[in-house]
């Protein structure tokens, strides 16, 4: 995958190194609003009657700072890698690049500003107003730029499977983007969407589940393709299973959205075709799986001592997981029972912790000591003590929404002998409490693996610098 | 060098592999099909209340138990039809019909407070949501939701047909200090939107852009310039809690539903 190392290539590696510290920043940040927002649900008191975190206005915070701020640094720092390196090229532009690192933080930073204010366009995932999803578009299309002219330069011969799934992300969410965005302002914190009901409804749940399919799953598998075969050693298990994942992805994910507006107002057949087509997904998204866990075979016995591939596989099988999941739920007679209920947001962080913060802090782990030149990290033994943080919080968290939901979903369906229906609303409310305390305990452990992971990898950067500076070896500008 | 001319998978694929271009085409063109797929006829079927320049919302056909179809106008308010000719006039069952001045206002505040994020506005064709909350939301009914508030998650109960159904005083009450009437609630105080004047200017131009949007905009015969002009009026001395009790006050009531009938196709 790499190419002719006989010519050593100078990548621009500074602006790859400050997205990753971003990242883990991010990381810590946006978990610890998470298990605020969920700690309000369980003790309301904590909303403490201030209007800024009152759980309408942080819960948007907590999913901006997870999903763009963590996960669009993670996505950047291993994008702006992986292009580099397979492609055995420098970047197309590196002040481009540091442009979009300025850019994306300056985005967050106004997100962070803005949401508790409560300037939101009141689109869920897509909360921010009008004039910040004009900075998106743009940084979003300078990252983009300069990744596919950097493809382009490249001195191999193919495009690398990563590069293929990060193209596939860069169209996709510029598409969403703009069209779900679509809006008139009426005043610089407020605008309305140019869309409203059925088509409004669709349209942003073609954005949702796609920001889910080619951002926290697309982007993510090309982290995945890349950093399982570097990490284990070992070339990816079928390059034909890859262009069929990438292929059969690229394609049929577009259509999942409908599966979220089962039974709404919306025309019938539009949720069946993407519930028909979120069973198909099984196929190839297994298929990915399988490919990124065979690319092991023959290395297993590494898992008892390297903790990053440790990470890498648990994210593997939770992408498993999920992805087996996800189409059981979009089915109508599941569906019917799941849809409203807290079993979708123990699928999303099954997806989100298991799957995407794993694979991407297993990453993050191998960059570390990549791009400031360590054989390990400050602590492996903590790196250690991180993943089993990260998989038990995970569990925790997601085996309490289970629980949880498919309880609310019974209590809100069930009649007694008379033909009434047995439970208020409230009663389903007071009897989730145990299950939103669990929810919150298990996202506090996975929180505290962040901020493990935060100071381990400060530890060894300055571990690095250090020795760096001693010996005065002169960095990649 | 002979190891990268071979052909591992077909010769587009390697081609496709070859060529940025071509790669960056055909993702284009993979990505973009389901959703054209899955949108762009919501925009020409019927059943989709799309009803701008169209009374008859793209033929849509709601028949009664005699097998008759439905007027649209007995469905969607219309001012040239219907006994009540202004929005002041409009009475409960006269068919949908945008927001009033104050109602405006407290969606404005519903959205800003994120309420969409534990709270739906789609009650299913099921039996046990017809008995919890009513009848099972149609398209029409919002049609004129610019950013709709349908919501994904039930924390509280769905709200779509809450109009009637509590006091104002009760909503007063309840949205101040929700765990002083219902205890085990989890829902945040709000009794802060109390203290807080509407944003009259806000309202005013929120009414204004509601008339040129490109798909079911509010037509200009509902929010006639006098409409607007006399908003400001209306306003005066509302709280954002005033507001938004008629907002809750305002929602699920406007269609007459007979039973029996099939509205969803």
């Amino acid at each position: 995958m790499e190419a002719n190392q006989a010519t050593p290539v100078k990548y621009d590696m500074e602006v790859v190194r400050w997205f990753t510290i971003a990242a883990a920043i991010y990381a810590c940040v946006g978990t610890l609003i998470g298990v605020y927002v969920a700690s309000e649900l369980a003790w309301p008191f904590l909303n403490f009657d201030i209007a800024e975190i009152t759980f309408g206005r942080l819960r948007p915070l907590h999913t901006n700072a997870v999903i763009f701020a963590f996960g669009g640094c993670a996505l950047m720092a291993t994008g702006f890698y992986i292009v580099q390196r397979t492609g055995a090229t420098k970047l197309w532009s590196n002040g481009l690049a540091w442009a979009t690192f300025i850019g994306w933080n300056l985005i967050i930073v106004s997100a962070v500003i803005t949401l508790p204010l409560g300037w939101t366009s009141g689109k869920e995932y897509a909360e921010l107003e009008w004039p910040i999803d004009i900075a998106i578009a743009v940084v979003w299309l300078m990252y983009g730029f300069n990744y596919i002219m950097t493809i382009g330069i490249r001195k191999t011969s193919h495009i690398y499977v990563s590069n293929w799934f990060t193209m596939g992300m860069i169209v996709m969410i510029t598409y969403l983007h703009v069209v779900n965005s679509m809006a008139i302002p009426v005043s610089m914190t407020n605008s309305f969407s140019i869309y409203s009901g059925v088509q409004d409804a669709m349209i942003q749940w073609w954005w949702g589940h796609n920001a889910v399919g080619f951002y926290l799953t697309g982007g993510f598998l090309a982290i995945m393709y890349y950093f399982v075969p570097k990490q284990a050693g070992r070339p990816v298990f079928s390059y034909r299973l890859s262009v069929l994942h990438f292929w059969a992805l690229t394609f049929g994910y577009v259509w999942l959205g409908a599966h979220h507006l089962q039974y709404t107002a919306l025309p019938d057949w539009t949720g069946s075709l993407g519930a028909a087509v979120s069973l198909a997904m099984i196929i190839p998204s297994w298929g990915g799986a399988m490919n990124g866990m065979m690319t092991l075979s023959g290395a297993w016995d590494r898992l008892r001592t390297d903790y990053i591939l440790r990470f890498l596989v648990v994210a593997l099988a939770f992408y498993a997981m999920s992805t087996f999941e996800g189409p059981v739920m979009s089915i109508k007679t599941v569906n019917a029972l799941s849809h409203y209920t807290d079993w979708t947001v123990g699928h999303v962080h099954s997806g989100a912790l298991g799957w995407m913060a794993m694979v991407a802090y297993g990453a993050m782990y191998h960059m570390v000591k990549k791009l400031w030149g360590v054989e390990k990290m400050y602590s492996e033994g903590l790196v250690n003590v991180h993943f089993w943080l990260a998989t038990i919080g995970t569990v925790v968290y997601v085996v309490a929404m289970w629980v949880s939901g498919i309880m609310q979903g019974l209590m809100w369906r069930d009649y007694d002998e008379y033909g009434t229906l047995t439970y208020t609303f409230v009663e389903s409310v007071s009897a989730m409490h145990p299950y939103y305390a669990m929810r919150a305990i298990g996202g506090l452990i996975f929180n505290i693996g962040t901020w493990i992971a935060l100071y381990n990898i400060v530890m060894t950067v300055r571990t690095a610098s250090s020795a760096r500076s001693a010996s005065a070896v002169p960095a990649n500008a | 060098m002979s190891d990268h001319d071979k052909i591992y998978s077909t010769q587009l694929q390697d081609k496709t592999e070859r060529s940025t271009l071509l790669m960056f085409v055909l993702t284009a063109i993979a990505v973009a099909i389901g959703g054209i797929v899955e949108i762009v006829p919501l925009f020409y079927l019927p059943n989709t209340a799309m009803c701008q320049n169209d009374p008859t919302c793209n033929n849509t056909q709601h028949k009664d138990l005699n097998g008759n179809v439905i007027p649209m106008d007995k469905i969607i308010w219309n001012p040239a039809t219907s006994a009540s000719k202004t929005l002041n006039d409009w009475q409960p069952g006269d068919g949908v019909r945008p927001y009033k001045t104050l109602e405006l206002a407290g969606r404005n505040v519903y959205i800003r407070e994120g309420c969409f994020l534990c709270h739906s506005q789609m009650i299913r064709p099921f039996r046990d949501e017809k008995d919890r909350y009513g009848h099972y939301s149609i398209a029409e009914e919002s049609m004129y939701d610019h950013t709709y508030q349908w919501g994904s998650k039930r924390t509280g109960p769905d709200l779509a047909r809450l109009a009637g159904k509590y006091s104002d005083e009760w909503h007063r009450r309840h949205l101040m200090y929700p765990r002083d009437v219902v205890p085990e609630s989890v829902m945040p105080n709000y009794f802060w939107l109390a203290d807080k004047k509407v944003d009259i200017a806000e309202t005013v131009e929120t009414m204004k852009v509601l008339t040129i949007m490109p798909f079911n905009p509010v037509p200009k015969t509902i929010y006639t310039d006098e409409y607007i002009a006399g908003a400001a009026a209306e306003l005066e001395g509302k709280t954002d809690l005033d507001a938004l009790i008629a907002y809750l006050q305002s929602m699920g009531n406007h269609v007459k539903f007979e039973e029996g009938v099939n509205y969803r196709d």
